[in-house]
């Protein structure tokens, strides 16, 4: 697989929250994925950038361009030091939050993706990388 | 600070999202509406989303607890101009919006409202304005 271009993105403010949605629209029409796609990877996008404001204090996301010789894609890694997650299991079922919102970010933007892979540890922090096939 | 704007037309509160909001203007405007829907006596609320790109769980959420407080304050509220790929992701997402009525365009939404009140008065429910 190969990288074709990455750039990383602060998510600090609901500003950047905004920054994230708008720079993934940029990448994704880019790509060359269609408007409904374009439109899951945003929401996805939108979701996980404010989860990493909200619950993990704040951190980055790593958009890469990728291209596995058959296929092109944008994975984009979510990345916080915040207090993680310390049950996963529960994190990702639908409705369940600690901050008082839908409960829908991390269950409803894995949905949204073809790849999702979650990492976190209790006191050390987040990282979520999503992928979308074109 | 920054606002989105609303219309009063008749009884009939008007919104039009142009902008990508952060999070704290959506709650602006949905504590801005709720003001006004009293201010006015207002009995419709039309949201218009054809300009959004996308709707997350926030903006979902915003949606639906903006037609739960008209309700309450007795006046209906109507979402036109969702975008096909807005609603084919609302449904991936899983994000249901309890309450809110929609429609396809600001026409078919202000007959909606007006549909609405008519049989409210039909019942015999709502207020009555002289």
């Amino acid at each position: 697989m190969v990288v074709l271009k990455a750039e990383s993105l602060t998510i600090a403010t609901q500003e950047d929250v905004v920054r994230v949605r708008q720079t993934t629209r940029a990448w994704a029409a880019e790509i060359g994925f269609s408007l409904v796609n374009q439109t899951k990877l945003v929401t996805a996008a939108s979701e996980l950038a404010r989860n990493t404001m909200l619950y993990g204090g704040g951190g980055t996301v790593l958009l890469e361009s990728i291209n596995d010789s058959i296929r092109a894609g944008l994975r984009m890694t979510f990345e916080d030091e915040g207090p993680g997650i310390a049950d996963i299991e529960t994190a990702l079922t639908d409705g369940y939050t600690t901050g008082g919102g839908l409960g829908l970010g991390l269950s409803g933007s894995k949905r949204l993706v073809d790849e999702f892979n979650i990492w976190s540890e209790p006191g050390r922090g987040t990282r979520i990388t999503i992928l979308r096939w074109r | 600070m920054e606002r989105i704007p609303i219309l009063r037309l008749r009884d009939c509160l008007l919104v039009t999202i142009q902008v990508d909001m952060h999070d704290q203007l959506a709650l602006t405007l949905q504590d801005d509406l709720t003001e006004l829907i009293v201010r006015h006596q207002a009995r419709g609320v039309l949201i218009d989303i054809s300009a959004l790109e996308i709707v997350d769980s926030f903006i979902g959420r915003m949606l639906s607890n903006i037609a739960a407080m008209a309700r309450i304050l007795d006046a209906v509220t109507v979402v036109v101009g969702m975008r096909p790929a807005v609603a084919i992701t609302l449904v991936e997402l899983g994000l249901e919006m309890p309450g809110v009525r929609t429609a396809l365009n600001v026409d078919a939404g202000m007959r909606l409202i007006e549909r609405a009140l008519e049989e409210e008065r039909q019942a015999g429910h709502g207020r009555s304005k002289g």
